[in-house]
């Protein structure tokens, strides 16, 4: 027998041999559920985690996490773990359950069942090893699994919240036929810089405006970066036919402007978002009159 | 491809239909210059709604363009210029300077007859 398949033999039989001890603490967990899931659940208690929730609620998430912890340990297969970890994030997040809780639980119920096996095979030394050599790697890779399953559903939650601020923080608003406003608040980074601009673009094709006025009262700093979005901005809209009027530079971002050194000649800028308004009024021939001196005369 | 120039009373309208290649743009200005000066032109109107791409070449030739129908008395006014191109030609800067304009045909025709009822 060649020596590579002396040792591909070896292999065989380790993994057939691991999966029957996986088998054997499979059953051997299944038949101690319901005092190993209370022990469990007792722990989380004591360690004083998950505090969101009462105490019934731990018993049954627990029951559940713990039917699905020695489902994957019997199957050896992940996918139901993984959509399992994922459905119980985006139950417990927004009660406002840690990372540490959910990594923390996972890891008590990990020490509960090893506690279990060492106490049922404390005679048996050799057995003890291959049982732990067995469960400890699958193990580990179950507590992997659901904490990486919470991280990214976190990640999915702020994801997703980031989005909606944008969404909310770059209106673009028609308050006159062909004049549209677009009031900037906060700051400006280049991913932002972008989408208003784009969202901006759409506006002015859909409305059909002929002018727009930016107001960045509300932006709190600007730098030569922001400073060059706001020119790209400005230029890009003058491509599509429309003219544009930047109100509400403070002082200090005034100053700012003119020590970088950021070529504003193309820019119209008027002091406040009413002078603004005003302009753009004129340009589109509009004159706004007083009722009662239209009545007079 | 042959860009097609219609006359539209005083004025002239270029629509692009398709991606040009540079033998295509050449030849797009020197039909535009002689159609100028043909037909007595005060105005053109080149559109570019068809267009998803406006690289240096097409944005340099449009300029040319503008600048020798001004040296002739007429303006030149771009139309239909998309909003994703003219984000790309910002970042590529591209800003076309000196060359008018326009959301779409109607709006570059409001704009040429401004301009001729102020200098009549």
């Amino acid at each position: 027998m060649s020596s590579s398949k002396r040792s591909a033999n070896h292999m065989e039989r380790t993994v057939s041999q691991s999966t029957e001890l996986l088998q054997e603490l499979v059953s051997h967990l299944r038949q101690n559920r319901t005092q190993l899931r209370e022990e469990w659940a007792n722990r989380i208690t004591e360690a004083q985690l998950l505090t969101a929730m009462t105490t019934e609620e731990i018993f049954t998430e627990a029951t559940s996490v713990y039917d699905n912890y020695v489902e994957t340990l019997a199957t050896g297969t992940f996918e139901a773990l993984q959509s399992y970890s994922r459905n119980l994030s985006e139950r417990i997040i927004p009660r406002g359950v840690e990372t540490h809780e959910v990594v923390g639980i996972v890891l008590l119920l990990r020490d509960v069942l090893a506690r279990s096996l060492f106490a049922k095979y404390q005679g048996d030394f050799t057995m003890l090893n291959r049982i732990l050599d067995a469960y400890e790697p699958a193990a580990n890779r179950i507590a992997n699994t659901v904490a990486v399953g919470f991280v990214q559903e976190r990640e999915r939650v702020i994801r997703q919240q980031q989005e909606a601020i944008r969404e909310l923080s770059t209106p673009v608003l028609q308050v006159r036929e062909r004049l549209l406003i677009l009031p900037i608040i906060g700051v400006i980074d280049p991913q932002r810089a972008r989408q208003l601009t784009e969202q901006l673009l759409r506006g002015i094709r859909t409305n059909r405006a002929k002018v727009v006025v930016i107001d960045i009262t509300g932006v709190a700093a600007m730098d030569a970066t922001v400073a060059n979005h706001l020119v790209q901005t400005v230029e890009a809209s003058r491509l599509l036919g429309a003219t544009v009027i930047v109100t509400g530079l403070s002082p200090e971002i005034a100053q700012t402007i003119v020590t970088i050194g950021v070529d504003l000649g193309k820019m119209n800028t008027v002091g406040d978002l009413q002078g603004g308004i005003e302009q753009a009024e004129r340009l589109l021939g509009y004159k706004v009159v007083p009722v009662a001196d239209t009545a007079q005369s | 491809m042959e860009v097609p120039i219609l006359k539209q009373g005083r004025f002239l309208i270029a629509t692009i239909q398709a991606a040009l290649s540079d033998e295509d743009l050449l030849q797009l200005r020197r039909a535009l210059i002689d159609k100028v000066i043909h037909f007595r032109s005060h105005g053109v109107i080149v559109d570019v709604t068809a267009l998803d791409v406006m690289d240096s070449f097409a944005t340099r030739t449009l300029r040319d363009i503008t600048n020798v129908i001004r040296l002739r008395g007429a303006d030149t006014v771009i139309v239909g210029i998309q909003p994703e191109v003219a984000f790309a030609m910002v970042q590529l800067g591209l800003t076309m300077e000196g060359v008018a304009t326009a959301l779409d045909l109607e709006e570059g025709l409001a704009h040429l007859q401004q301009r001729a009822a102020r200098n009549t």
